[in-house]
Parts: structure tokens; sequence; C-alpha cells
């Protein structure tokens, strides 16, 4: 008798188990089809009156936390602090910016479940990511630069299209590239990532790095014999991105990204980062009016 | 050793420290919410209940055999999809305390097995119910049992913690990695440091574990 | 299932560097795991005491800082990539794990059977390796095969080196198609493909053991 019970409960309690995790399954698959259709980003932000900007931690000058406050400080910040001032203004509502930091393999998938409304985290606009993400325009000129030592007397990549010459860079970057057009005669020693081809350039084993300039600018606070020449090679702009198909809200992020460079607020900010950086031209980066 | 100075100043020190306060923290709340839905996994398999027990038993299996960076990645990046979106901190504790409750269960089912079952009969016999016999005599000493196993699984959640920095939860080894970001001279003194941290809570634990071990044998 | 179809071979590929890394891991491990075990038992008081040290050493720091260090600190004097970074952490940690299980095993054959063996002429490690290692690890095998499925499992950690393994791949594959959910099951049924015949055939193993018992 009590055999026959707890089998009959068994057979019961395991039919409905089944029967639960299969109406999930169906609930989940419907849930994750509806969620994919678009939801619009401009609408929320107005609804409820904050920007939740995905940022760096990690990128020194664009977006790297201060370890005393625990929050993100940079470039990147500070223009996103202006944006959502400014898109504020223009949308007739007083919006707030919150941040949310992100990594390389988070900030897309965040943006796509709707836990952040922009991304402005050193992002270079690309075709591949345009197929997936909405950018506004370049808001940062960015692309390669050549770092050298500060006595070496070099100003341009033409001084090392030479075959004497070894110009170090960091495997799978767009520095290659760079250094096949522009100087095509020098010796290219590829190395790990920036930071031995940082070691390789201090034991003399190249004259120069060539790699993206918003590293080469984070890397010269930490190496004060060294300085940032040679312009913006290869240009390669970085963008604020949104959840795709969201013209709306780029709309409005370009049109503020306007206005801030018009009113002089993003030269500013640019002086604010970039000023101090040895061997920069300020003017590579500034709008011109 | 300048490295070493400069890396650790006072605010970056206090920053990891809040960061291990975090770890800590997360691995706390998931061993208790994992210990309660273990315990009642481990019994319905302990129980022996006809299909439902191997069932159950076999969708614990299941969940075992997944790594845990792929729980934790599915809570924080998938169930958003199906309109469940948790902040960083729940959606590691949700994935931890799910992941470790599947771990904890198979332990408490082999506590509860290894009860006697001469008392079973012992207590039944004295007029106690099933349940009563469960809950009163045989549960508390399989319970105490498995004291040190449970602070070996604490152990294993303070490491593994450490997986969450990868969907950016602000715990030692993510804030590791943003301090030493501050300059490339920082990498070693600061994976030190957090190797340090580790190792010395979890030391500890395991040293709890031992004498607790010695103490209930 | 469309996305499976559409990303087939980075699946794939990320399948095969799980099981590479988990083989040689496998094998470095066991190795560094059964050497570790015997400096843990040595007569010598600073043996012992170092493979003591190692073993606590590597059980109770992540996996993650482990594999950081190689990938970020060791990397800088020895080139290596996250795959290689990845892979030697992994042994590492684990042979940890196995150094215990096998001391374990070692410690539950009878002292006699050293005894007897040395008695009969046979010099320590003959002792050891003829006689006390075979039984130990037949004592040893079902906690030897858990933490052989921990591995596989572990082996996870390869994602955050840029390791090209099951997981790294699924990152992809989640970023580029947004179908986050249904690339994750993907790499879960994958790792289950390794995992689950493991488990069971651990369990059947130890049925078969403890019925010959």
């Amino acid at each position: 008798m009590e055999k026959n019970k707890k089998r009959l409960f068994g057979i019961s309690a395991s039919l409905i188990l089944v029967l639960l995790l299969v109406l999930f399954g169906f609930w989940a698959a419907n849930r994750a089809h509806e969620n994919r259709m678009h939801q619009d980003t401009l609408a929320r932000v107005k609804k409820t009156k904050t920007i939740n900007w995905g940022v760096k931690t990690d990128t020194k000058l664009f977006g790297l936390v201060n370890t005393k406050s625990g929050q993100s400080e940079g470039f990147d910040v500070d223009l996103a602090k202006a944006l959502t001032k400014q898109i504020g203004k223009q949308v007739g509502e007083q919006l707030t910016p919150t941040f949310t930091p992100v990594n390389a393999s988070s900030k897309v998938q965040l943006l796509k479940n709707t836990n952040i409304d922009g991304v402005l985290a050193v992002m270079t606009i690309t075709k591949e990511r345009a197929k997936v993400v909405d950018f506004s325009k370049p808001y940062f000129p960015a692309g390669n630069s050549l770092l050298v030592k500060k006595d070496s007397g070099i100003q341009s990549i033409q001084d090392l299209n030479g075959p004497s010459k070894t110009i170090l860079i960091a495997l799978g970057t767009t520095a290659a590239d760079t250094v096949k057009k522009e100087a095509p005669k020098a010796k290219v020693l590829a190395l790990q990532d920036y930071a031995s081809a940082m070691q390789a350039l201090k034991a003399g084993q190249g004259q120069a790095i060539v790699t993206d300039n918003a590293i080469l600018y984070g890397l010269v606070s930490e190496n004060p014999d060294y300085h940032v020449v040679g312009g913006i090679m290869g240009y390669a702009p970085y963008g604020i991105a949104f959840d795709h198909n969201q013209p709306g809200m780029v709309r409005q992020a370009n049109q503020a990204l306007d206005v801030l460079k018009k009113n002089g607020t993003y030269n500013a900010l640019i002086e604010k980062w970039f000023g101090q950086v040895p061997g920069l031209n300020l003017s590579e980066l500034e709008v011109q009016a | 050793m300048t490295d070493f100075i400069n890396a650790l100043t006072p605010e970056n020190l206090g920053y990891l420290l809040q960061g291990l306060g975090i770890t800590v923290a997360v691995s706390v709340l998931s061993i208790i919410i994992s210990f309660l839905l273990g315990s009642i996994v481990g019994i319905v398999m302990f129980e022996k209940i006809p299909y439902f027990s191997s069932l159950v038993g076999t969708l614990n299996n299941i969940v075992r055999n997944l790594p845990l960076l792929l729980i934790i990645f599915f809570t924080y990046f998938a169930l958003p999809q199906i309109g469940i979106r948790l902040p960083v901190f729940w959606s590691t504790v949700v994935a931890m305390s799910f992941f470790e409750a599947a771990m904890l269960s198979e332990i408490i089912r082999g506590g509860l097995d290894s009860v006697d079952k001469g008392q079973f009969e012992g207590a039944r016999s004295t007029g106690l119910s099933n349940r009563q016999t469960l809950v009163h005599i045989v549960l508390p000493q399989a319970y105490k049992k498995m004291i040190p196993p449970l602070i070996s699984q604490l152990i294993s959640l303070v490491k593994d913690t450490s997986l969450a920095s990868g969907i950016v939860l602000a715990d030692l080894t993510f804030r590791g990695q943003v301090v030493y970001a501050q300059n490339s001279h920082y990498i070693v003194p600061v994976l030190v440091f957090m190797t340090f941290c580790y190792f010395v809570v979890n030391y500890l634990l395991s040293l709890l574990a031992k004498h607790l071990d010695r103490r209930l044998a | 299932m469309m996305i499976f179809d559409h990303y087939r071979s980075l699946f794939i590929s990320g399948f095969g560097y799980t099981i590479a890394a988990s083989l040689i891991a496998l094998v470095a491990s066991l190795v560094l795991g059964t050497f570790f075990a015997l400096l843990q038992l040595s007569k010598k008081r600073a043996w012992a005491a170092l493979g003591n040290a190692y073993v606590q050493f590597f059980r109770n720091v992540p996996l993650l800082i482990i594999t950081l260090f190689f990938y970020l600190a060791v990397a800088k004097v020895i080139k290596m990539t996250g795959f290689v970074a990845g892979t030697v952490a992994l042994s590492l940690y684990t042979s940890a794990f196995i150094a215990e299980s096998v001391r374990a095993g070692i410690l539950a054959i009878d002292k006699g059977q050293m005894e007897g063996a040395l008695a009969n002429g046979l010099s320590y490690g003959q002792a050891m390796s003829r006689i006390v290692l075979p039984q130990a690890f037949k004592v040893a095998i079902p906690s030897l095969g858990n933490q052989f499925i921990n591995l596989v499992k572990n082996s996870s950690i390869l994602a955050f080196v840029g390791g090209l393994d099951l997981m790294y791949q699924g990152n992809l594959v989640a970023a580029s198609s947004f179908d986050t959910f249904t690339s994750y099951i993907i790499v879960g049924l994958f790792y289950l493909l390794l995992t689950l015949p493991l488990s069971y055939g651990m369990q059947y193993l130890e049925e078969r053991l403890q019925e010959s018992r």
C-alpha cells in the first residue's frame, strides 16, 4: 500500500516536472522571439529620464576607474555626461547619465539586452560591427601614430622608411597595413602585445612603435622619455554605439555631438584629457572652427 | 620592489579589499541558498521515489557537468532575452547558487546514505513517522558529517567568484585588472597581492574544515 | 539550429581546442600530481613540506588568477599564446587536486605491502612503482575521474585569455549572432558531450569496483 502510494506520487511528480520544463521551454523560446523585436531606445530614455552608458574601466584617458571613488573617469565618461545634458535639452527632458562598466565581450550584449542605452568605450567603427549595432558619427579621430624616444629626432614615419630601420607593432592590429603602406622599406617586428612592444623599444630592438594613438597616449604616461609623433595614419575613428535600428537615438546623438563641437565643449574635453600627452599636437584631435 | 610600493597605494589597496568583500559576500550568499536548494534535491534523490528521483538525479547531473563559467554567462547574457534581467551581483549569486546546489545535493545525498540504516528502523519502531525520522534523527547527523565538505565547497565558491569578473562583477579579480590597467608595471604586484588575499581566506577556511573534521569525528 | 549550421566551423574548432587542452592537461597533471603526492609522503621533512606547500597553494588560489599570471607575467619572459598559458595553468591547478587523490590512494594501501616488498629485496622506488602505486590508482579512480570532469569544465578558463576553446568561440557566436540563448545552449550541449559520458562511466566503474571488493 505504502509502496503503491509512493509509486503513484513518483509518477505524477515526474509528469508534472516534465510538463513544467516543457512549458518553460516553449515560453522561453516565445519570449526570446518577442524580445528580439526592437525597443525604441529614445522612447526608453525619455521614459526613464536617464541615459545608461557602457564605459570602459581599464583604458587610460578614456575610461579608467579611479580607485578612490570607484567610478570610471576619462574622455569617454566626460563626453557621455555632456552628451546626456545636450540630448536632454534637445528632447525637452532633464536627463541624468548613469554608467555601467563594460568589457570587450559584454558591451554589445548589454546593448542588445537593453541593460544599457549607449556605448562610449573606445569602440572603433567597423563594417562588421555596423551590421549589428548603430554607430553615431565619429567622435574621436583614432588611428595609428608613432611612439619614439624623445631624443631620437624622428618626426614622422617617413624617417623610418629604410632597410636599416625596424618598426615594432603588436600582433593582430591594423598597424601592419599602415607600415606596409607608409614605410614599405622598413623591417617590421610583431610582438605579442603593446606592453612587449614597449619592452622591445626600450631594449633598442626597433626605433618606433606603431599602434593606435589612444594606446600610445596611455603608454607615454608610464614612460616619460618617449613621445608621440607622426600624426594619425590609417584613420579608424571611434563611434558611439546604440542598439541596431535606432534612427531616433542616433539622430539625437549626432545633433548633440555637433552642438558640443561647435560650442567648444568638445575641444575643452580634448584639452583636459590629452593636453598633457608629450609630443602630441592637439590640433590633430580638436575640431577646427 | 618599487613597483610593489607604487602599485599598492592606500587607495588601490582599499579598492582591492572592497572587492574581496564582494567576493566573500557573493560566496556566503551562494553557499546559503545552494545549501537550502541542494538539501531539497538531495533529499529527493535519497528518498528513491520511483521515476521522480532518477529524473531529478539526471537533471542534477546535467547541471553538475556544465562549466560554471557557462552558467554565469548564460544567466547574465541570455536570461535577459526571455525578460529575466538581473544586476551583475544577483546574476552571479543566482548562477553560483544554481550550480553549487547541484554539487551540494550529491554531498547531501551521500551524507544521508551514510547514516546507519539501523537508526531509521530504530526511530520508526519508537513510533516516529517517516518525515519525523528524517527531520529529527537522520538530517541532523547527516548535516554534522557534511560541515567539512560544505566548507570545502565554500572554498570553491570563493575561488569561482573570480569567474564573474568576466561579466564585470566588481570582485577582487576584476578590481585587480582595473588597478594594473593604471600601469603595466603593476601587473605582478597586483597578481601577487590578489593571490595572497585568496590564499589567506581559503587557507583559513581549510584549517577550519580540518579542525571541525577532527572535533566532529 | 540555424545558428549551429551557420557557425558550425567555430563550434567544432572550439570543441577541438577544448579536447586538446583537456588531454594535455590530463597527462601533465597526472604526472605532476603523482610526483607531488610522492613528495608529500617523503620521509624527508623538507621534501614533504615542499610537496605540501605546492598542493596547498594551488588548491587555494583561483584558476583564473593562475591563468592570468602565466598570460600576463610569465608570457613576458617566455613567449606563449593564450592557449598555452591557459593549458599550463590548468595543468598546475589540477595537479594539486590529483596529488591529493593519489596521496589518499597511497595511504589507503596497507603499510604491510610496502614492508613486505622491501623485505623481499625491492628498492623503495621499485616497491612504490610496482606494488603500491598501481593499487593506489585503482583506489583513487573515482576521485581521479571527478578531477578529470572538473578539468574538462575548467578548461573554459581559456576563454579569458583568447584560448580559442569552446567557451571562447561560444562568446564570439553569442556576440555576433545575438541569439545568446541558443548559442550558449549549443555550447552547453558540447560540454555535456564530453562530461556526461565521463560522469556515467565513472559511476559504472565505481559500482564495479565496489562489487569486486
